[in-house]
């Protein structure tokens, strides 16, 4: 059963939620996929044992072999290659690893080197993972694809989402069976949650909403959840001491046993909503 | 004319709640929401569309169907698996890099340009806004922010600064939003995430040689991480510019979709008041360095 949590908006608590539920069910295994600031760890505390380097293929020219035609310039729809006084520059940054540059080159002149983009960490078992984007690197999805290559068939799996609704979201969604979306209880919260539900109608998954900060008297989530039937699963109460041990890196479910009984209430009925939508 | 970039490596800091309120306080501005896939400023401004135009920033591969002998070629050199068995693109894993157009023997495939999103400048009381809105699961959000900044910058007057509110992370939109700005103002809470992703986010400020600044929110919360984010910004050249103490009024405000300020939020108000003032002071500082 795998189970997404995504937000829209950042920081509303994707990684409280998804922490808490890994927290409180044995044996899950959590997934952080925002590689670029992931904090899984952070509230998880696992032993991080292996480690294993992200790359990806880039194009390198042997100059001896080129004829300075620019076909592969002319060719790549990233502009990763350029042609100068007969010469081809790689700007392997912006390089989309589609490998066309080489098929286009007429003389065989183009050939594939790795670059390394950032890394992946696990525990002994395999039950956390989380993935780091390096700095000045602009994308992080093969990063996510190699996380997903290890997530597990059986039991529980959390993933926990990047913040937006672009192509990384999507890419983090995809093949899950449930999404949960965190939302708060303010315009912003309810605008990027709209996007994020739409996003997850536009795949076909079922979902439901966990609203945290919530306050008594809100009237900004609960009435658009109740007009398009979206089942509000938790709410995590707006207070200063949730506040204070998150910033100390602990979670509701640590600091209370009566939170690790609603979230891992709130997991059980996500897995059985999750096997009926599939 | 300077442009102000304000970003958080985690997200929901208060980019949105500083930018907007900083906009009532800041004279003769242009404003720009380049966090695009969870735009907000709008919801707090008071706009009037000038103009809205849609985006096409991405391309897709098409196969036409009558011409295709399904050889399979396309499918082989795909990395992305962005041709299923029938010889259908899927639109959500094709990358549009065209490798499948080379190889295709009857020339049964071609790019096509995609709309990943709407731009729009708008007229408000508070200055000239620009933002933009990426299409569900779109790709190339990046592009989107340039196009944003771009737009903006068609409607420019007199104007002395562009205040713009970025998005979280460290990749593509975050580089967008900062690139060519003046200086980039980190939004960061004092929790233990938020010291790591703040170090990432000025990480990127670094990597691109733009002067970075603090500013920390809800620094009450935790007096221990605040003293350790100070330390960090010593250590390494980053000036902390104001200090906002958590305070639920600020949440209260937004839910009546006003900000802090116009709420009567009198300490909220001196610490941003005094935020833009150390912010001017060590930008000029910088420049007479240089």
């Amino acid at each position: 059963m795998k189970i997404a949590v995504l937000s829209g908006k950042g920081g509303t608590g994707k990684t409280t939620v998804s922490a808490s539920l890994a927290y409180s069910i044995e044996n899950s295994q959590y997934i952080d996929c925002d590689v670029e600031e992931p904090n899984g760890a952070i509230f998880l505390k696992p032993e991080l044992q292996k480690t294993y380097e992200v790359k990806v293929p880039v194009p390198e020219v042997d100059s001896s072999v080129c004829n300075g035609c620019g076909k592969c310039a002319k060719t790549c729809q990233f502009h990763a290659l350029a042609v100068i006084k007969d010469k081809v520059l790689v700007f392997s940054e912006i390089c989309h690893h589609c490998g066309a540059c080489l098929i286009a080159c007429p003389v065989g002149a183009i050939h594939e080197t790795e670059r390394t983009i950032g890394m992946i960490e696990t525990n002994e078992s395999g039950t956390f993972l989380h993935g780091r984007l390096n700095i000045g690197e602009p994308v992080g999805i093969p990063i996510i694809r190699e996380l997903k290559k290890r997530m597990r068939d059986e039991g529980l799996v959390i993933l926990d989402c990047p913040p937006g609704a672009s192509c990384s979201v999507m890419k983090s969604v995809h093949g899950c069976d449930y999404c949960i979306l965190v939302t708060e209880p303010t315009p912003f919260g309810l605008h990027d949650l709209k996007i994020a539900a739409e996003l997850i109608q536009k795949m076909g998954i079922p979902y439901g909403v966990i609203i945290n900060k919530a306050t008594p008297t809100e009237k900004i989530i609960h009435p658009f959840c109740a007009e398009n039937g979206i089942e509000v699963l938790l709410e995590i109460p707006f207070s200063r001491e949730i506040a204070e041990n998150y910033s100390k890196g602990i979670l509701p479910a640590e600091a209370t046993s009566d939170w690790k009984t609603k979230f891992g209430e709130v997991a059980r009925k996500c897995a059985i909503q999750g096997r009926e939508g599939g | 004319m300077k442009q102000v970039s304000f970003v958080s490596g985690k997200g929901g800091t208060g980019k949105s709640t500083v930018v907007s309120s900083l906009s009532l306080l800041v004279k003769n501005k242009m404003l720009a929401d380049c966090d695009v896939d969870a735009p907000n400023l709008h919801l707090l401004l008071d706009n009037k569309v000038l103009l809205a135009e849609d985006f096409y920033g991405a391309r897709a591969a098409v196969i036409n169907r009558d011409v295709c002998l399904q050889c399979g070629r396309c499918r082989g050199v795909c990395r992305f698996d962005a041709i299923n068995e029938s010889f259908e693109i899927v639109p959500m894993h094709c990358e549009g890099c065209g490798a499948c157009t080379i190889v295709c023997p009857v020339e049964a495939i071609r790019l096509e340009t995609v709309k990943t999103g709407q731009t729009f400048v708008s007229g408000t009381a508070r200055g000239t806004f620009a933002h933009a809105l990426l299409d569900i699961g779109a790709d190339g959000s990046g592009k989107l922010v340039t196009e944003v900044r771009k737009k903006l910058e068609q409607f420019k007057k007199d104007e002395q600064w562009i205040l713009i509110d970025g998005s979280p992370g460290i990749g593509c939109v975050v580089i967008a939003s900062i690139a060519g700005a003046d200086a980039v103002v980190a939004v960061a809470e004092p929790t233990k995430s938020g010291l790591s992703d703040l170090e990432r986010v000025l990480g990127v400020a670094r990597h691109f040689r733009i002067s970075g600044f603090v500013c920390i929110n809800k620094f009450d919360l935790n007096p221990e991480i605040t003293v350790e984010i100070e330390n960090f910004c010593k250590n390494n050249d980053f000036t902390v510019i104001g200090k906002i103490p958590f305070d639920p009024g600020v949440m209260k405000a937004l839910q009546e979709y006003k900000t802090p300020i116009e709420a009567g939020d009198q300490q909220f108000t001196q610490e941003l008041e005094n935020l833009w003032q150390n912010l001017q002071e060590e930008m000029n500082k910088k420049i007479d360095m240089d």
